[in-house]
């Protein structure tokens, strides 16, 4: 196509200005919703602009303002053919109190296969350990858990001083820290077909199957639920969340039973994954604060039965925050085929 | 969708339009990594200094600070700037990159977070050696945070509007006197010289003067030798105006006004 450059350019710049404008107004504004006039206008421009690249393009001496409309027609195309309802501004409270524990159950199916990978492999490294004691060493590769547990209570229970003094916070921080960095892990290893995060769920569901039986071995199951429930009730849960997030990306890879394209499958879970693995993170923070305040102190500091007590209302608590909270919103929703 | 033999990933719209993506490649990739990598180790540094300060006040407090200060730092900075410069961190700046959706759509918060959070794993066992290897392996250079965010790391795709003032300057042209001559000189040009002369005269600001001067000289002499206008047309016009003048004549229409 043969076209008067000087005349096309003078007659369609004003056009791809006005264009550019309003995707800038957009950018800058992603809260900002459009009128109907508006809205009409903007797709008149960017079909007009789409069909002024369609003729610059056999026009293949122009490359720098080929470039700069197809810049456009990138950006406008994004906003026209996007079909993803814009997010609306984050309300912290609404996002941990409804969409939280919304997306969990609307994708519990992973969270089951979580819990059951963890459970495999804390019976797996329960038979381990009562069955061979000494496999605790390679079990259990941590200097704190290696010794005799009895021994352990007793000095606990006797320590006149408190080895946190000072330094409670940093502790804390530690562990918020380390345990959302499993978290991450165990999420993102689902990339791996779901075969990272089944490795990740069942190490650490070995470790505590050997550590409980190993206490409940030496007769000290009050002290571990003492130590492990308050915060053991939410740190183990998030890092089942984790595992739910891993398999939701996994089973997105994988796509059994969908006809979806990997990509329209990835796009869907995407927002749902990111919603757990966030709930899991702030969960991981009350958790590295309980552990760090309470969970080291022992009797006869603070009563066995009153951290267990602790540690059970904590896991009631969250089993009934992730099966109801939100419930009442979901019913305002509209439903949708 | 379509990837091009250039790294450009060619995208068609349902209006039938075709527009172009460059692809980043590894390598630049990795050395906006390692400029963002720098600019972390730079805030980590002073976060460090600042605590060190306030831990003469309370130790705990600041030790705990920085734990969490470094590590919200370490995962958010990709995070936060993806997020706020629309799919570019300090390093994607420098190196003129940019995270796009993988079918240019509008590049979600929750894409940007997957894609950072699966860096946990492109960085295994070290130095992004699953990542690279992935960005190599794949046909859109995408890591595995990439391919399960739907994203793909661009070469800066937005250009500004080109300065068309060099075209629409409405400037009298003393070659078009001759219609004649004008009609011969469309024969003779070949369109490579054509195409030539106008990305010339569009980014003519961008050369050195003494480039600039060198190459509309070498132009204006291989127009003049194709048709010989008269004398009183082209006295006085610099060699810069005779190929505007040029120009101006092979792209516009025979009967425009």
């Amino acid at each position: 196509m043969i076209i008067d450059l000087k005349r096309f350019l003078a007659e369609e710049r004003k056009h791809w200005t006005e264009l550019e404008s309003s995707l800038d107004r957009i950018e800058r504004n992603p809260e900002h919703r459009m009128e109907l006039t508006e809205l009409l206008k903007f797709h008149e421009l960017y079909e007009r602009t789409s069909a002024d690249l369609a003729k610059i393009e056999t026009f293949s001496s122009e490359p720098e303002i080929r470039r700069y409309l197809e810049g456009l027609v990138a950006r406008a195309y994004g906003e026209i053919h996007e079909t993803r309802e814009k997010p609306h501004r984050l309300n912290p409270w609404r996002w941990f109190f409804e969409s939280f524990p919304q997306t969990f159950r609307r994708r519990v199916g992973p969270f089951w296969l979580s819990l059951a990978v963890t459970i495999a492999g804390c019976l797996f490294g329960g038979a381990a350990i009562a069955i061979d004691p000494e496999a605790k060493q390679v079990i259990m590769p941590f200097q704190g858990l290696q010794g005799d547990p009895a021994e352990r209570v007793r000095k606990e229970e006797t320590e006149k001083q408190d080895r946190l003094a000072g330094h409670k916070s940093t502790f804390a921080a530690q562990l918020m820290t380390h345990n959302t960095q499993v978290a991450i892990v165990t999420m993102a290893l689902g990339v791996t077909w779901g075969a990272g995060t089944t490795v990740s769920l069942f190490y650490n569901g070995v470790i505590l199957g050997a550590v409980a039986v190993d206490y409940a071995r030496a007769g000290q199951t009050r002290f571990l639920l003492g130590w492990l429930l308050p915060h053991g009730a939410v740190e183990i849960p998030s890092i089942l969340l984790a595992g739910q997030a891993g398999f939701l990306l996994a089973s997105a890879l994988i796509g059994w039973g969908s006809r979806n394209t990997r990509r329209a499958r990835l796009r869907e879970i995407s927002r749902d994954l990111v919603t757990i693995i966030f709930g899991a993170g702030v969960l991981l923070v009350w958790a590295g604060i309980v552990e760090s305040f309470l969970s080291q102190y022992h009797e006869p500091v603070i009563p066995y039965a009153l951290k267990i007590a602790f540690g059970a209302t904590e896991l009631v608590a969250l089993t009934v925050f992730l099966a109801r909270s939100g419930t009442a919103a979901e019913k305002r929703l509209p439903k949708t085929a | 969708m379509r990837r091009a033999s250039t790294n450009t990933l060619l995208l068609k719209t349902p209006e039938g339009i075709v527009f172009s993506l460059p692809l980043a490649g590894p390598v630049s990739r990795f050395l906006a990594w390692t400029v963002d990598v720098v600019c972390i180790m730079t805030a980590a540094e002073l976060l460090g200094r600042v605590m060190n300060a306030v831990g003469a006040i309370n130790k705990g407090l600041a030790e705990a600070t920085y734990v969490i200060a470094y590590f919200v730092i370490s995962i958010g900075y990709g995070i936060a700037l993806e997020w706020f410069w629309r799919g570019q961190t300090l390093g994607k700046r420098v190196l003129r990159l940019r995270v796009m959706d993988e079918q240019a759509l509008r590049l979600e918060f929750s894409q940007i977070v997957v894609r950072n959070l699966l860096r946990f794993v492109d960085l295994l066992p070290a130095l992004y050696m699953v990542g690279g290897m992935a960005c190599v392996l794949s046909r859109k250079f995408q890591r595995l945070g990439d391919l399960a965010a739907n994203t793909i790391v661009v070469r800066n795709p937005e250009v500004s509007q080109p300065n068309l003032e060099q075209l629409l300057g409405g400037k009298f042209n003393s070659l078009l006197e001759y219609r004649h001559l004008t009609a011969r000189l469309r024969q003779r040009i070949a369109p490579g010289a054509a195409a030539l002369a106008l990305e010339a005269l569009l980014r003519r600001d961008e050369f050195q003067p003494h480039a600039r001067l060198q190459l509309f000289a070498d132009l204006a002499e291989h127009f003049r030798s194709l048709v010989e206008f008269p004398a009183e047309a082209v006295e006085q016009l610099s060699d810069e105006q005779y190929v505007r003048n040029v120009v101006e004549i092979l792209y516009r229409s025979a009967n425009a006004p």
